[in-house]
């Protein structure tokens, strides 16, 4: 399965503003639909996203059904100290996936 | 065929039908190809959003898919033990193009060929690996790879008299009635696109950037997912994956593109 894909910029200043992008490989299967025979597709969903930057919680999602697949953040931080933005992804049947960006502040 | 179940269409059927055609009547340009500078990409049509979420590959959906296919390009498969590198090589310079002229001509099916079908005999052939299952995820993250090379070209079909009673097979199935509702491709593709079909626009149905992310599926899909949809809704019974005329609709699809840009993997509502 592809990696997440992660977009920082590579450099910003001290007290910039910053958009982060994430996008996950999911089918995020509602748990609502049937097969053709009747069966119950179960539940298979991303149910928890967070971003911690240089070991700080600073972005977290709780997911649910209704998130279309291969769920897209965008999201906005301050820039404080260079380091690494860690991303972190659970989910139903034990799913978990992580990814880290380097980030240099000028 | 069942593809002729017009013959045996209920009242209903044919009353919709009816209107449909009235609607088709009524257009002036009943009956002719788009004139060549008229035609345009569905791109144009799309929202903001979605056009930001197709240029971006950050954002683009179908970048998972070609990830994937490009590590499919490198891995070894089949008895023959060769990944797609091992012949290609590296894949943003020996598949350059390659999508923008395909369906190709196969001597040895002695008929025209997709890409995904060419995919498959390399597999079978030159991997000695099973062949992937259509619309399945490796089959279409190795097309949207393989597509990816050629974004920005101008389709090209080529020029080969082979191909020509292909073409023109797809010709007429392009504006053949089929299906209960008893209406062709060509009906709403040539004679009314840029109007709408309930809320929503007719396109022109140029097939600019498969397989695309369409946001409907959630996934991407191939061009004769997209063919299928479409019988689906005139309530005919869909020529299977792979089949001759779901390829030959797709070469003649392909040449009346001629020229656009492709945009592979692209994505629409």
């Amino acid at each position: 399965m592809a990696r997440p894909l992660i977009n920082v910029p590579a450099k910003v200043k001290r007290g910039q503003v910053f958009e982060i992008k994430t996008l996950i490989s999911h089918i995020m299967e509602t748990g609502f639909r049937f097969t053709t025979t009747g069966d119950k597709i179960p539940r298979d969903i991303v149910t928890t996203f967070s971003c911690s930057y240089n070991g700080e919680e600073i972005f977290r999602a709780d997911l649910y059904p209704a998130i279309s697949a291969n769920p897209f953040f965008d999201f906005f931080t301050v820039a404080t100290e260079s380091g690494t933005l860690d991303f972190k992804w659970t989910g139903d049947n034990g799913f978990a996936e992580s990814a880290t960006a380097k980030i240099v502040v000028e | 065929m069942s593809l002729q179940t017009s013959r045996v269409a209920p009242i209903i059927g044919r009353a919709t039908a009816v209107a449909f055609m009235l609607v088709a009547i009524a257009s002036a340009a009943n009956g002719a190809d788009i004139p060549l500078d008229q035609r345009r990409s569905g791109y144009l049509d799309l929202g903001r959003d979605s056009k930001a979420m197709q240029d971006d590959d950050t954002i683009n959906p179908a970048t998972l898919w070609v990830q994937d296919g490009e590590a499919l390009w490198n891995q070894k498969a089949g008895a023959a033990n060769r990944a797609c590198a091992d012949c290609h090589q590296d894949a943003t310079v020996s598949m350059k193009g390659v999508a923008a002229r395909y369906p190709a001509f196969s001597a040895a099916r002695n008929g025209p060929v997709n890409l995904e079908q060419r995919i498959n005999l390399c597999r079978s052939e030159h991997q000695q690996a099973q062949p992937f299952a259509y619309e399945s995820r490796e089959l279409l993250a190795l097309t949207a790879y393989v597509g990816r090379q050629s974004r920005g070209m101008a389709i090209a079909p080529p020029d080969d008299d082979r191909l020509a009673p292909f073409v023109e097979a797809g010709r007429k199935l392009f504006n053949r009635r089929i299906g209960q509702i008893d209406m062709s491709c060509a009906q709403c593709h040539d004679d009314n696109w840029g109007k709408k079909l309930a809320g929503s626009l007719i396109p022109q149905a140029q097939p600019t950037g498969y397989p695309i992310y369409r946001l409907e599926w959630q996934s991407l899909g191939s061009l004769q997912r997209r063919l299928r949809n479409c019988m689906t809704g005139l309530r005919a019974e869909a020529y299977e994956y792979g089949a001759p005329e779901n390829v030959n609709l797709e070469l003649f699809l392909m040449w009346r593109a001629r020229g656009l840009q492709l945009e592979t993997p692209a994505v629409r509502p």
